[in-house]
């Protein structure tokens, strides 16, 4: 199925994944994305901050279709995320997210959990798919706990299972809301350290998070959110030692004030 | 500041206990050893254990005048209902049991089970069950007027079943899945053909044009799959594709009812009492727990019309009693029919009870769905999961077993429900025994009461079967381990 607009895009950048162009969004009347413009590069690592109710997780919820965003044009992976349901589920194919309250599902397996959707999804047969659910069950280290169900793990193993879950369909891009807001402080390094190590082997990342040393430490681009728009964007270093507008220094003293 | 609050706890506390030293509430104390590990009072193990938290834990505790009334109080209403139950079970098998008559060997029928006052040879004040009464009508009760030298058929359909549905409830046992997909597609088919005979007059042109459109159709859906169908109507021709295998599958299911197997056509007005009973309450669950599932789902569906047509038809079944769909389906039904086409009454009042059970089923598995987080649909969606993958995999198994009590209780309600047919002249269990009173060659005063006995014991052995089986999948379903 030929799609001009797609390949137009394509060819135009192929270190492209992620491009959104002039996309507004609205909850009701409230004007949740105003006019955001945004192009992300394949092994970039963007974190994404910002007060809450700035629309950051609405932004990432978008890009797999979780929102629908109403004006605008985004582009996947080459694809254009619009009312077509195999666009949709294409570029969810190759979207990964982790959730902040993890969403396993509670009634399968660990292993059961990561097999699901290569094999659902992928058509990936069953043996296959158990070996590469075991593979990154390994890589966030957890091979052991399997055959157990996620409410027997705590909420930091939870979190790497996700993790490891949305690894197993062998995604693009990764995207993480607010991956370590509902952990308690003991258990934030464990999944801070997985998500080092995947933006250490190369994986396109886009984190919301609060937690600024890891922005320190991984990003290629901190991007500030506010009242629902793009206000600054820059690299850690910059971003933070220097931030040049008045709602990113209020909100930076806020947060690193203590 | 320290030393005030030392020297005041010692105080507080020793009002209630003894504290041994004072040394654990200071600030800066340092545990040297291990308190040790100690085994449990014999309050919490054991025999004693088990009698004390499930008896005697709300009535032995003297500490005040309020806890000791309490105490009497629970004590005397736990006598009180020990001595009731015992009074009442033992009259029920004395009735049943101990003082009951049971055998007529002389044939004496009626006068088996009369006093000396009323003509008979049992003493004045005899009041127990006459089971040769039972033993007589038997046939009728469980049966109906079902033909006797066809009675086989009938056993024949219940032992294959039955021996289906243990396979599929014993765990052990390979090939599970199979033997629970033939009971939900092949039994049904063998189970009609078995009951009624089969051989219905259904013309070759009938199924030959059924299985020409299920082919067609199956075409479409190929066609779609391999993309010669453009844009909205792909999807269309997906769905044309998966109808076509159902209309296949119908065009089978009238082929062989078409055929002869030289078996005795047996109407079904024939049929009755726990025959009846027992097709009517299985296939009612049987079919209302998919159907009400699907329209669980259309309810909550985002497509206005699918919603829409769902909650009309929910909320018609559901505002409708049964007693009126009935009436609907064997009075009024009739009358919008085309002269001569007459369907069977017993189908007429099965889709009645199907359709209104479903109803209700949908509520129930609505309640089930809205319970399921958020993110579980949004983790489904963000893996790539399709709709019908979402609902299958993820949402349904979770709803579903949130609802057991509530499916169940739908079940156990259409089983009980079912003894409403006998007012369209459908003879079901409690049917057929009541009609069993009015033959005067029994007629005794316990007649009735051993009719009904029969009745209440056999509906409650299959509700409570079907209780406690419920309660056994909550517990093996339950994987939530909160602790």
């Amino acid at each position: 199925m030929a799609q001009p607009q797609n390949t137009a895009e394509q060819s135009v950048d192929q270190k492209t994944i992620v491009s959104m162009r002039n996309v507004n969004k609205w909850f009701g009347q409230f004007h949740v994305l105003r006019d955001i413009n945004l192009s992300v590069d394949k092994g970039e690592r963007i974190v994404v901050c910002g007060p809450s109710g700035s629309g950051k997780s609405t932004l990432i919820r978008c890009l797999n279709r979780l929102e629908k965003h109403q004006d605008g044009d985004i582009f996947v992976h080459g694809i254009e995320l619009n009312n077509d349901v195999k666009n949709i589920d294409e570029i969810r194919r190759e979207v990964g997210m982790v959730f902040q309250h993890f969403n396993l599902f509670p009634h399968l397996s660990i292993l059961e959990n990561c097999m699901l959707a290569p094999i659902w999804v992928r058509k990936t047969p069953r043996a296959e798919a158990e070996e590469i659910a075991m593979h990154f069950l390994t890589r966030v280290k957890i091979p052991e706990q399997a055959s157990k169900y996620p409410g027997q793990l705590s909420g930091g193993q939870q979190q790497r299972v996700a993790i490891a879950r949305a690894l197993c369909m062998q995604p693009q891009l990764m995207l993480f809301d607010e991956p370590t807001s509902a952990l308690d402080p003991e258990m934030i390094k464990e999944v801070l350290d997985t998500m080092v190590e995947l933006a250490d082997d190369g994986m396109t990342m886009i984190c919301v998070t609060h937690e600024m040393g890891f922005a320190r430490r991984v990003a290629d681009r901190v991007i500030f959110m506010d009242e629902g728009q793009i206000v600054e964007q820059n690299e850690p270093e910059a971003f933070f030692n220097n931030p040049k507008s008045d709602r990113t220094k209020l909100f930076l003293s806020q947060i690193l004030g203590h | 500041m320290t030393r005030k609050v030392i020297k005041a706890a010692p105080k507080k506390t020793t009002m209630k206990k003894a504290i041994p030293s004072d040394i654990d509430t200071q600030a800066g104390y340092v545990r040297i050893e291990d308190a040790p590990l100690l085994p449990p009072p014999p309050s919490e193990v054991g025999v004693t254990g088990w009698l004390y938290k499930n008896i005697f834990a709300s009535m032995s505790d003297f500490g005040s005048v309020s806890a000791t009334l309490k105490s009497v109080f629970v004590a005397a209403s736990t006598l009180f209902i020990l001595y009731f139950l015992i009074t009442q079970i033992s009259g029920l098998l004395d009735f049943a049991i101990f003082s009951a008559v049971w055998s007529d060997p002389e044939g004496l029928k009626r006068q088996a089970c009369w006093t000396v006052e009323q003509g008979g040879a049992l003493p004045n004040g005899w009041h127990a069950a006459c089971w040769p009464f039972i033993e007589a009508k038997a046939k009728f009760i469980f049966y109906g007027a079902y033909p006797s030298d066809d009675l086989w058929r009938v056993n024949l359909t219940y032992a294959l079943g039955g021996f289906m549905l243990a396979w599929v409830m014993i765990e052990r046992l390979p090939y599970r899945k199979i033997v629970g997909i033939l009971l939900l597609t092949v039994y049904p088919v063998m189970a009609t053909v078995l009951l009624t005979g089969g051989a219905f007059s259904i013309s070759t042109g009938t199924i030959g044009g059924a299985t020409i459109l299920g082919l067609a159709l199956i075409t479409i859906g190929r066609l779609g799959k391999a993309g010669y169908v453009s844009g909205a109507f792909g999807d269309l021709a997906l769905v044309a594709g998966v109808c076509g295998w159902l209309v296949i599958l119908f065009a089978a299911v009238l082929a062989v009812f078409a055929i002869d197997f030289d078996l005795e056509a047996i109407d079904t007005r024939d049929w009755g009492g726990l025959l009846i009973t027992l097709v009517v309450a299985i296939t009612g669950i049987v079919a209302s727990l998919p159907l009400g599932i699907l329209l669980a789902l259309g309810r909550r569906s985002e497509m206005p019309v699918a919603r829409f047509l769902c909650t009309v038809f929910i909320e018609f079944w559901r505002g409708v009693p049964l007693i009126t769909v009935l009436f609907m389906a064997s009075v009024m039904l009739p009358l919008f029919m085309p002269e001569g086409v007459n369907f069977d009454m017993l189908l007429r009042a099965l889709i009645g009870v199907t359709l209104f059970s479903a109803a209700y089923m949908a509520e129930v598995v609505r309640g089930g769905l809205q319970a399921i987080d958020k993110g579980q649909y949004e983790g489904a969606d963000a893996v790539g999961l399709s709709y019908w993958q979402s609902m299958r995999l993820i949402i349904l198994p979770q709803a579903l077993t949130h609802v057991i009590p509530g499916i169940v209780n739908t079940f156990i309600g259409l089983f009980k429900d079912t003894a409403l047919v006998s007012i369209v002249g459908i003879f079901d269990l409690l049917g057929a025994a009541q009609s069993t009173l009015a033959d005067a060659a029994w007629s005794t005063p316990v007649q009735g009461l051993t009719g009904y006995l029969v009745v209440a014991v056999i509906f409650f052995v299959f509700c409570f079967g079907m209780s406690r089986y419920s309660m056994f999948m909550e517990r093996k379903l339950n994987r939530s381990h909160k602790s």
